[in-house]
């Protein structure tokens, strides 16, 4: 009687994780790589085949999208992580007591906007006719207004801005639990600042940084506003295509099939990442 | 003696409390000494001094005659076993011992075989390839010594590093660590609050109090001639008995307690009669029975009870609010005590030591 209730309220407890699985992670995605292999003959007539996946490796402009979507969101994600390292060191080690909390809360009050308010901000600080074009021109460094948005370095300004956050939470909660005798004891026995932070420091923090990664990456690979409104033309993110293909185009066969392709890509980096960094889910998810 | 160590009237403010108050030590080459204070005497802020993670508000360091107060902890002749060992848990045993040694560029075939010679010094021979966290307590201990003694540091600090073992394998470590100084030959320079850690291992101590030294000496000498009436009641056991001076001669001083009667003791210092002052009397020294020599001091006492522990069975008893304790030989001497019963106690005045206004 006791095991059957035991076992029926941990039936209750993981129903709404099951359905949230199911129904919102799982069928939607089978869903999407059955319509991906389908292929339209004529309006009534489907039959299957690999016709949207050959389309994507033949038309360059699909692949150079994708590859460059991923190149520049593991230059965020770099990029991300050598901002956000100072930044959750003086969190978790140097700052103390109110200071603490009160450089938390700076981290997340950006968070409070929606993104595309935050994005909209960025845009009134570089547009032509922006702040900053402003600064130079009354310190007399341009002659005209400059143009610093609809450029790969505004796009990845954004995205870096947008993924602080993420990668800033999971460092500081790796960084308190190092104990700072560690650190002393990595300059007592003759280490300078580079070996303590390669030797004791970044393998200590390794876990919070690969889980930093993850998420920056995979939010960053994902994203749509940022790119789209910071991007302008020349800068294509691959999450722009699968747009167009689904809403534009109402091919709802090629996005799907370029959607899964952006899932196997993350997949393939991420597993690639805890690879090359020894790595792996387990330890980095605790 | 060349000394390894030398530090004059050093002084650490942390704002008006001073943490390190004028203090000044030599350690001798090749010695084994240790600071013992209660927690919060400012120990560890001197050993942090020494190792250079702090710098002293005033006063000099000296390691073997080099001027050290600017001189990084990485830069410094110096090796500190941490409270909590501080190894680091990412890298092996042998990674942890040959930290310090790339540090130093040691070639990695030259790196393998002082490392393998320090782990079999130590008494851990092939244990190389293990994680910290996969040894017990005394095999980290070990690991911890060997990685700052494969460096071959001058001075080696030590901060309380056995407080985390179980009690037997303290003891074990106590006599081990000794042992190892001798074999290394290396200073160590002890902290800890634990004063038969500190009596034991040592060749002098220094008893801090209050960011002061109160007395530095060879552990003997701190236990049988205490200088400061804290030294007597810190190290080893002690029993108090309060009074006034009645009288001084000839090395003697004799004492009106506070609960009657008269007693003797050898005075520590220059006291007048009339003047407060306290007696301590060690409870080995304290005999029991009626038929003590004449020249003996002697109390009579209520019995509380009688704590039988082998070798070290003692007795409690009363005398007005204080509580003494007199050892209890198991040499069927005394016979059987029941609480309650009025107990003699006596001493010899020379055993005893008599402090003006103990404030303790």
């Amino acid at each position: 009687m006791n095991r059957t209730a035991g076992k029926l309220s941990l039936l209750l407890l993981l129903t709404p994780f099951v359905l949230w699985i199911v129904l919102l992670v799982l069928l939607p995605h089978v869903q999407m790589l059955r319509v991906s292999f389908q292929v339209r003959e004529s309006w009534d007539s489907l039959s299957w085949g690999v016709t949207q996946y050959s389309n994507f490796f033949a038309e360059s402009y699909y692949w150079r999208t994708f590859i460059r979507t991923g190149v520049m969101s593991m230059l965020t994600t770099a990029l991300t992580l050598l901002i956000g390292f100072p930044i959750a060191w003086y969190i978790a080690k140097l700052a103390r007591g109110r200071a603490r909390g009160v450089l938390f809360l700076a981290c997340l009050i950006p968070f409070w906007a929606s993104e595309l308010v935050r994005t909209y901000g960025w845009m009134i600080l570089l547009r032509e006719s922006g702040l900053f074009s402003g600064w130079l021109q009354a310190l007399g460094w341009v002659d005209g207004p400059v143009e610093l948005l609809y450029n790969d370095a505004a796009v990845i300004v954004g995205l870096v801005y947008n993924a602080l956050l993420f990668m800033v939470v999971p460092l500081v909660t790796t960084l308190d639990g190092l104990d700072d005798n560690l650190v002393e004891a990595g300059y007592d026995l003759g280490g300078n600042h580079w070996n303590v932070l390669r030797e004791v420091v970044i393998p200590w923090a390794m876990p919070g940084i690969v889980s930093g990664c993850i998420v920056v990456f995979m939010l960053t690979l994902g994203s749509y506003l940022t790119p789209t409104l910071m991007g302008g033309k020349d800068s294509a993110w691959f999450t722009q295509q699968i747009f167009t293909q689904f809403i534009t185009r109402f091919n709802w066969e090629q996005g799907a099939a370029l959607g899964v392709l952006l899932l196997v890509l993350s997949s393939l980096l991420v597993w690639l990442g805890l690879r090359l960094t020894g790595q792996n889910l387990r330890k980095v998810l605790g | 003696m060349s000394s390894d160590l030398y530090c004059t009237d050093l002084v650490r403010r942390f704002g008006e409390h001073r943490a390190v108050d004028q203090v000044s030590l030599d350690v001798p080459a090749g010695s084994f000494f240790s600071i013992l204070g209660p927690s919060g005497c400012g120990k560890t802020t001197l050993l942090r001094l020494l190792a250079g993670f702090d710098r002293p508000d005033s006063g000099d360091i000296f390691i073997r005659d080099q001027r050290m107060n600017t001189v990084p902890p990485n830069k410094r002749p110096v090796n500190m076993v941490f409270q909590h060992l501080a190894l680091f848990p990412t890298m092996s045993v042998a990674d942890n011992i040959g930290y310090g040694l790339k540090r130093r560029k040691v070639a990695a075939a030259e790196r393998r075989k002082k490392t393998e010679r320090v782990l079999e010094q130590v008494g851990l021979p092939g244990l190389g390839d293990r994680m910290p966290q996969q040894l017990s307590g005394g095999q980290r201990q070990r690991v911890a010594l060997a990685r700052c003694l494969v460096l071959e540091p001058t001075l080696l600090l030590l901060d309380e590093p056995l407080g985390a073992l179980d009690l037997k394998l303290r003891e074990q470590m106590k006599v081990e660590l000794k042992h190892l100084q001798k074999a290394f030959g290396t200073t160590f320079v002890y902290i800890t609050h634990d004063q038969s850690e500190a009596l034991v291992m040592s060749d002098r101590v220094a008893v801090m109090r209050n960011g002061r030294f109160d007395q530095v000496a060879a552990p003997d000498v701190l236990y049988r001639e205490p200088a400061t009436p804290f030294v007597a009641s810190f190290v080893g056991d002690n029993n108090r008995l309060d009074g006034e001076v009645l009288g001084v001669d000839n090395e003697r001083v004799r004492l009106r307690l506070d609960t009657g009667g008269e007693v003797s003791g050898r005075p520590s210092s220059a006291l007048a009669v009339g003047q407060r002052a306290s007696l301590f009397i060690r409870p080995e020294s304290m005999l029991i029975g009626a038929d003590l020599p004449a020249s003996f001091s002697r109390i009579e006492t209520q019995l509380s009870t009688t704590l039988f522990d082998g070798a070290n069975s003692r007795i409690e008893t009363r005398l007005g609010e204080r509580e003494l304790f007199a050892r209890l030989p198991q040499d069927g001497s005394v016979g059987d005590l029941q609480p309650g019963t009025t107990v003699s106690l006596g001493w010899e005045p020379q055993r005893a030591t008599v402090f003006a206004e103990a404030q303790v």
